[in-house]
């Protein structure tokens, strides 16, 4: 009987340890969900709620924060207010209860819409580079090319930040402080070694014989590329794409010191907002709550290539 | 289909020579198959006259044009890879329209149709055209890879070791239909493999190959019972051709410079009973033969007997010659 159970425990885990196991991802699961939970339900608090000591669990939920994330507001006199006829939205009575009306929109969503332009731009930019530098590196003789991989490679070896103050002066020079091109060049700038990296892996797996089959069919080597190395490097390609786009998203420093107005991000916009009208902590986690969503789109709609992406090698075929 | 010639082919990788002074014609409509050891050249002259190598030198004429500038796309060349040949992310009548669908042909889509159906039936898939080429098994998919090079009408077809990865009996099956398929289409064929049953099966003409020089071409025929040097012989034969010292036995008609004596099979006579110069040392029982490993002074011999031939290990034997091959000090024959 106890072979049995040995052999058994070989192939599959008992069921203690599938329960420890279990429980040890569904605490880990808990701890790192906690500030995520905490920032939800603080963005559907109030803001007295929101700072109140010991912190309220059961609440009364409302949307005043997104109301102030969206909207800029002037204080009104009671009597100023009661002038004005109905509420023309929930916002605008939330608004009006705290004696304020709503004087424009912010610059939330603007700064939300730079965002979304200049992490995917430049995604897509080091994403579709590093797919072809990689086949390059993947498929032909080039010269020094261990040489060229390291070099790519050492660009990632200090924190991008410690190149700022040049890079600062050259946007400037350039014109490029500021702007959307000039993010999308400095994300993919910093992306694209990841990329090379990681997708060279991906396409050294590929057999050439795939390609060489479809040149001897008929194909150029371009056409083979897009044909038949292309539909197999997806899983590659999506977990480079999601690495490189949490990089650009959530990407700070460069944002703070290169972009104040038209091209700037989401990241160095949130905190300002707790500026305006004292500490507006519901409209900040709004903000941050919001700012997580694509991410978190992305991740589900790619989670399948991901997964298979990020355990990639672990099994041989 | 058409006439491709190859002439004084030289290919290295790096310092090793892969192809060395290759010649080699292919007749319209010839089966030839190349037979040789691992690392003979087989794969690289098939690459080389796809395209997928360059050669250092020498020149490769399909259907009277030299080819040399062409990419594999223009060369109009059939090949069916050892393996890695189907298409994953495709599926099974996918991956035979994909030479048709490109850019080079542009068929239209009913012809397209037409010719997979056709090809799909001839090698036995026809069944299975909407399943991912994944999901299936390892002789559906080389089925697929044939019907895939068989779906165009090129100059020449190539494969290389189509068959090794099956089992034998899918093997036997595939390697009588490719022959037939061969011969109803007429098609010019160039075939690699290191198995001498499908060499000599399907061969109109095997070339051996050793070292990447072609050692000798003809028909199965010459090539098993005419070999030109102790390569080629070693190459053919069920079992291995015997290869010993020419003093080791009494031959009178040995002709002079030689050195060694090569003795398949039918070149062995045994007797029992009379004069004896050899003893058995095992038997293997084979069914409908037996092989019978046999000592003669130093050396070990094995041929086939039949197996009512009553042996048994340590008996004595009379063993003599009977026409073998003579071969000379620098391997080649000597007549």
């Amino acid at each position: 009987m106890s072979s049995v159970s040995t052999a058994h425990s070989v192939v599959e885990p008992s069921r203690t340890s599938k329960r420890i196991a279990a429980s040890i991802v569904i605490i880990y699961a808990v701890i790192t969900m906690i500030p995520l939970l905490w920032i939800v339900l603080t963005s559907f608090k109030s803001p007295p709620d929101s700072i109140s000591y010991p912190p309220k669990i059961v609440f009364q939920p409302t949307l005043e924060g997104y109301c102030n994330l969206f909207t800029t507001r002037t204080r009104q006199t009671p009597d100023y207010i009661a002038s004005l006829g109905e509420p023309t939205s929930t916002c605008d009575e939330i608004t009006r209860s705290r004696n304020m009306v709503i004087a424009g929109a912010s610059n939330y969503w603007p700064r939300f819409q730079n965002s979304l332009v200049i992490a995917f731009g430049s995604t897509f930019l080091a994403v579709s580079l590093g797919t072809f530098a990689a086949y390059g590196f993947s498929r032909f003789k080039i010269p020094l090319a261990e040489d060229l991989l390291f070099f790519i490679l050492s660009t990632r070896m200090m924190p991008p930040i410690a190149v700022a103050i040049p890079i600062y002066l050259m946007y400037r020079q350039l014109g490029l402080s500021d702007t959307a091109l000039g993010m999308i060049l400095l994300y993919t700038a910093v992306n694209v070694s990841l990329a090379v990296w990681l997708l060279k892996g991906f396409i050294d797996e590929i057999p050439r014989e795939y390609e060489e089959a479809a040149m001897i069919d008929g194909y150029t080597r371009m056409q083979a590329f897009f044909k038949v190395v292309l539909p197999q490097a997806t899983t590659g390609i999506a977990a480079t794409a999601i690495f490189c786009l949490i990089f650009a998203w959530n990407e700070y420093a460069f944002a703070v010191l290169l972009t104040s107005g038209a091209a700037q991000t989401a990241p160095p916009f949130i905190p300002t907002i707790i500026g305006e009208g004292g500490q507006d902590w519901p409209a900040v986690a709004a903000g941050t709550t919001i700012f997580v969503v694509p991410i978190l789109v992305f991740t589900i709609l790619l989670r399948k290539q991901l997964l298979r992406g990020i355990t990639f090698g672990a099994v041989r075929k | 289909m058409a006439e491709v010639i190859l002439q004084g082919i030289n290919k290295n990788f790096g310092e090793t020579p892969a192809v060395s002074d290759l010649d080699l014609v292919i007749a319209d409509g010839e089966c030839v198959v190349l037979l040789g050891p691992t690392g003979a050249g087989k794969t690289t002259t098939l690459r080389l006259i796809a395209g997928l190598e360059r050669p250092d030198h020498g020149r490769i004429l399909i259907g009277g044009y030299d080819v040399a500038k062409e990419a594999p796309a223009g060369r109009d060349v059939a090949f069916v890879f050892q393996q890695y040949s189907l298409y994953p992310h495709l599926s099974v009548y996918d991956n035979l329209a994909f030479p048709l669908r490109s850019p080079a042909r542009r068929l239209d889509k009913n012809e397209i149709d037409r010719r997979v159906r056709e090809v799909a039936r001839m090698v036995r898939i026809d069944h299975k055209l909407d399943n991912r080429s994944t999901r299936l098994s390892g002789g559906e998919m080389q089925r697929v890879a044939i019907g895939r090079a068989l779906v165009r009408r090129p100059a020449i077809y190539l494969m290389d070791e189509p068959l090794s990865s099956l089992d034998a009996k899918l093997r036997a099956d595939l390697r009588l239909e490719l022959k037939r398929i061969q011969k109803e289409l007429g098609s010019t064929l160039l075939y690699v493999t290191h198995d001498q049953i499908e060499a000599m099966t399907m061969a109109d003409r095997i070339g051996i190959l050793t070292e990447g020089r072609l050692a000798q071409i003809g028909t199965p025929r010459e090539i098993y019972s005419n070999p030109a040097n102790v390569h080629v012989a070693a190459r053919l034969g069920q079992p291995h051709i015997n290869l010993f010292p020419a003093n080791l036995l009494p031959d009178s008609k040995i002709p002079a410079g030689t050195q060694t004596i090569g003795a398949r099979t039918e070149h062995l006579d045994i007797t029992l009973g009379g004069h004896v110069n050899a003893h058995v040392a095992w038997v293997e029982h084979l069914g409908d033969q037996n092989h019978l490993h046999i000592r003669l002074g130093d050396c070990k011999l094995t041929t086939l007997a039949n197996p009512r031939l009553p042996v048994k290990p340590g008996d004595p034997i009379g063993l003599a010659l009977r026409n073998p091959l003579y071969f000379g000090a620098d391997g080649n024959r000597v007549v």
